[in-house]
């Protein structure tokens, strides 16, 4: 298995594109790529158009005809003054600072309770246990009600704790790290244990370093939800300082009212920083999603 | 002397049973130490709502707080007698067959593609998947613009070919369709990266055996590969129909649930009854009966997966 696979990968280095003794550029190759072609464009385009707008001086922008080369030229105008007349860059601050708090925190106590489940046999462990398999299928969008009468009770609402708390643990992340832990041998463990290593020492200089892979995973994953996250955000902000960016973006959308390259020009501007990420990113993401992803959604 | 001789099995055994005992406390002492941060926010933010929503469907709370006390099942009764709760949850389930569908077939379709290791591997799956890296709100400012009846780039195209403009989002006969082509493009990269995966895994040597015996690229395609790939399209439609039925976002933002209501889902009915009509009984009520619905659906689909995987 193991060779079989590193064969795999060491071809799939190699680039080979096709098979050996197959024709590369055969009729019905040369037909795939033209439609796979013609896909990709076709995913491509609302991006495009959108960073085309935004290059657009307004007037141009407005113009029912659709050009490639507008009058008035193309520039960095709408981007310039979206960026300093708006709270994009507040609302970019916002989304930063609470992603990377749920994610710090989703990470470092679904590993906690992961190892756990793997490895300690405590009292109360199978109805905990039972209770997160069964919270997997609750929708968070069902509890907004409840949940946010609750935040009022807290004094939370308006405050990035009031964001963040509700966001900051995943049950299925906990069953996915369960199940990387529980491959892991206990033998490297029990070694450590006789050096008279705890069992958090164990944990932390043992296991973890272990997990580093599923661990990225889990954090791309969780991040991205997080940055991406509308619904209780929305519910929970109503102060324009503390908004994240989806939320601010959504209470301005109509503001900006005709100003379509401003407009597109915030959208590609939000976008922005998970793409470039995911460029820089893309092979552990991918790999990240592929793993994380089943328990995930 | 016989005390001394009687003694010792005695202590051992209590020792090593009172070792034991520790031990265990111990154990649950260190499971509870490593699980408690986790546990902590699992039941402030999830437990502890979950019931005081449950309670608050049988009140007759509002916004004031004063509330008119418990009322029964009453909330529960006006919501099945609600024709708007019954035209959201039909949109809903409308909206989740529609789009469930081309979300598997189409996300099928362009991994198979991709993995036939033609050139530019990675430009095709950056342009499938990059959607998906995006808020809600960015997706759709970007069909807004692609939408717009007037200034749009769909009506812009179809008018290049003389055929007059659609009124994307305002038609009730098409706007529909345009959230659930909007939510194609935004998603389906999900998809499509876990049928690329699962397409990786399957053996080469099950090809070669196949082409030895003389089948044919499409042959193999029906006869091994989406067989292979049935566990992983069984999760998919399993997760793509709860994720489906959860839609909130791109609807309420593309369209508001209009034109006259043909598009609003249940969970915007349920944020609309809470947050705006400030009916917290009647929208926790709703939110019960749909939950209901989800784990109905999800047992059916569990034991629809385990009979297959039986059979």
């Amino acid at each position: 298995m193991s060779t079989y696979t590193l064969s795999r990968g060491i071809s799939r280095g190699i680039k080979q594109t096709h098979k050996p003794g197959e024709n590369p550029w055969s009729v019905s190759r040369i037909a795939a790529l033209l439609v796979l072609a013609v896909l990709a464009v076709t995913w491509l385009v609302p991006f495009a158009w959108a960073v085309l707008t935004s290059l657009k001086s307004e007037a141009d922008a407005g113009a029912s005809q659709i050009t490639l080369s507008p009058p008035d030229g193309l520039s960095f105008e709408a981007y310039r003054k979206v960026l300093s007349a708006g709270d994009i860059p507040s609302w970019a601050w916002n989304s930063l600072i609470t992603s990377v708090a749920i994610t710090f925190v989703t990470v470092a106590t679904s590993a906690l309770a992961g190892y756990a489940f793997s490895r300690v046999n405590f009292k109360g462990k199978r109805l905990l246990y039972a209770a997160i398999i069964a919270a997997i299928i609750i929708p968070p969008q069902l509890l907004i009600v409840p949940l946010f009468r609750q935040m009022l009770a807290f004094n939370l609402v308006d405050t990035y704790w009031g964001i963040i708390l509700p966001q900051a643990f995943a049950p299925a992340m906990v069953l996915i790290l369960k199940r990387f832990f529980d491959q892991i041998p206990v033998e490297l463990e029990d070694a450590a244990r006789v050096d008279g290593a705890g069992r958090l020492r164990v944990f932390w200089s043992v296991v973890l370093p272990l997990s580093r892979p599923i661990l990225a995973a889990v954090a791309i994953f969780v991040f991205i939800g997080a940055w991406n996250n509308f619904l209780w955000p929305f519910i929970v902000t109503t102060d324009a300082d503390l908004m994240t960016l989806p939320v601010g973006l959504q209470t301005v959308k109509s503001a900006y009212g005709l100003q379509y390259a401003q407009n597109m020009a915030s959208a590609i501007l939000a976008a922005l920083p998970l793409v470039v990420v995911f460029l820089f990113f893309q092979r552990q993401i991918i790999k990240g999603i592929a793993t994380t992803g089943f328990g995930g959604q | 002397m016989s005390t001394a001789i009687d003694t010792p099995p005695a202590t051992a055994e209590q020792v090593t049973a009172q070792g034991k005992a520790r031990a265990k406390r111990g154990e649950t002492l260190a499971g509870w130490a490593f699980a408690a941060p986790f546990a902590v926010l699992f039941v402030l933010f999830l437990v502890v709502p979950a019931i005081y929503g449950l309670y608050l469907s049988f009140t007759g709370e509002t916004l004031t707080g004063a509330g008119s006390g418990l009322v029964g099942f009453s909330n529960y009764a006006d919501a099945l007698r609600d024709p708007d709760m019954w035209k959201s949850l039909g949109n809903t389930v409308w909206f989740t067959v529609l789009s469930t569908v081309p979300l598997i077939v189409l996300s099928l379709a362009f991994a198979l593609l991709v993995n036939l290791g033609l050139p530019g591997r990675w430009l095709w799956r950056l342009s499938f998947f990059l959607p998906y890296l995006l808020a809600s709100t960015v997706v759709v400012m970007f069909w807004s613009w692609m939408y717009n009846p007037k200034l749009g780039l769909v009506n812009g195209v179809l008018a290049e070919f003389g055929i007059a403009p659609v009124a994307w989002l305002q038609d009730p006969n098409v706007a529909m369709i345009s959230v659930v082509v909007t939510t194609l493009w935004w998603t389906i990269g999900f998809n499509f990266l876990l049928y690329l995966a699962a397409l990786q895994n399957i053996p080469e040597q099950q090809f070669e055996a196949a082409a030895l015996d003389g089948a044919g690229k499409w042959r193999q395609l029906f006869s091994i590969v989406i067989p292979q790939l049935a566990p992983t399209t069984a999760l998919l439609v399993t997760l793509q129909i709860l994720a489906s039925l959860k839609v909130f976002d791109q609807i309420y933002m593309l369209t508001n649930g209009g034109p006259a209501g043909t598009t609003r889902s249940i969970v915007q009915y349920i944020y609309e009854s809470g947050f705006t009509g400030y009916r917290f009984g009647y929208s926790s009520a709703i939110s019960y009966l749909f939950f209901a619905l989800i784990v109905l659906v999800s047992l059916a689909q569990y034991k629809l997966i385990n009979r297959r995987s039986a059979a």
